[in-house]
């Protein structure tokens, strides 16, 4: 058996009932051939980056599976065919997280975030190195190391 | 990450401190396309994958990294461009 970790989306206008049903019928496909879903995780109602089939938003769900490969070839095939998926990743994994994923942590501590300061130096992408592309102004970070031109002391240009 | 970086700005001709990779060490972050708050840190705002060089991510880490992006996207989870 294989580790493998799928997200879909599942269109904006079904209700959360009907997404994490959803979900449930793709881990009884992986289940009745011979694989288990270990983790099953439902993100929400997100924002797309950009529009898929019209659909602005959609619903998230993580499976995490440990399933032969024949299992999830059925299990992508029914997802290709459903309409109520917009999109869908399966990514063979080398172990399967425990506990909450990623996603979720970063949902659980949005609230009480500490200031990260400037945790890696923001402002090192700044200034005006992509030949006036406007790539990446520097972005105002409020109190601490703002407003410091690194124009002159960049990165790439010693090494060459 | 430890020291800040060099305190004057213009003046210091071409002195440069030595960056480390964030990824490599023990207290790094793992890369995971799940992980929009990290990946956002190596992409720029037009949304863009940040080089190497200026993110001074190793070479191992950079081709890992463009690996979660390219995933991150795909799942409109970041944009392919801004505007």
């Amino acid at each position: 058996m294989t580790y493998y970790e799928n997200v879909f989306i599942a269109r904006q206008d079904i209700s959360q009932p009907q997404a994490e049903a959803l979900g449930e019928a793709f881990a009884k496909v992986v289940a009745d051939l011979g694989g288990k879903v270990t983790k099953r995780e439902y993100w929400g109602l997100r924002n797309l980056a950009f529009r898929i089939k019209k659909n602005r938003k959609g619903h998230y769900l993580l499976l995490n599976i440990d399933a032969p490969a024949a299992a999830v070839h059925e299990m992508e095939r029914q997802m290709r065919i459903n309409e109520d998926v917009i999109r869908h990743l399966t990514v063979r994994v080398e172990e399967l997280e425990e506990g909450p994923s990623a996603m979720m942590r970063a949902r659980d501590q949005r609230d009480e975030r500490p200031g990260r300061g400037d945790r890696f130096g923001g402002d090192r992408f700044g200034g005006d190195r992509f030949g006036g592309d406007r790539d990446r102004p520097r972005r105002s970070r409020g109190e601490e190391g703002a407003p410091r031109d690194l124009g002159s002391d960049d990165g790439e240009g010693g090494g060459s | 990450m430890n020291g800040a970086r060099k305190p004057g700005g213009r003046g210091g001709a071409f002195f440069r401190r030595r960056k480390s990779c964030p990824f490599s060490g023990d207290k790094a972050p793992k890369i995971d396309y799940k992980d929009v708050r990290l990946l956002s840190r190596y992409v720029s705002e037009r949304g863009k994958i940040v080089p190497s060089r200026i993110s001074a991510v190793s070479a191992k880490k950079q081709r890992e990294l463009a690996n979660a992006i390219k995933r991150a996207r795909f799942l409109a989870l970041i944009p392919y461009a801004v505007r």
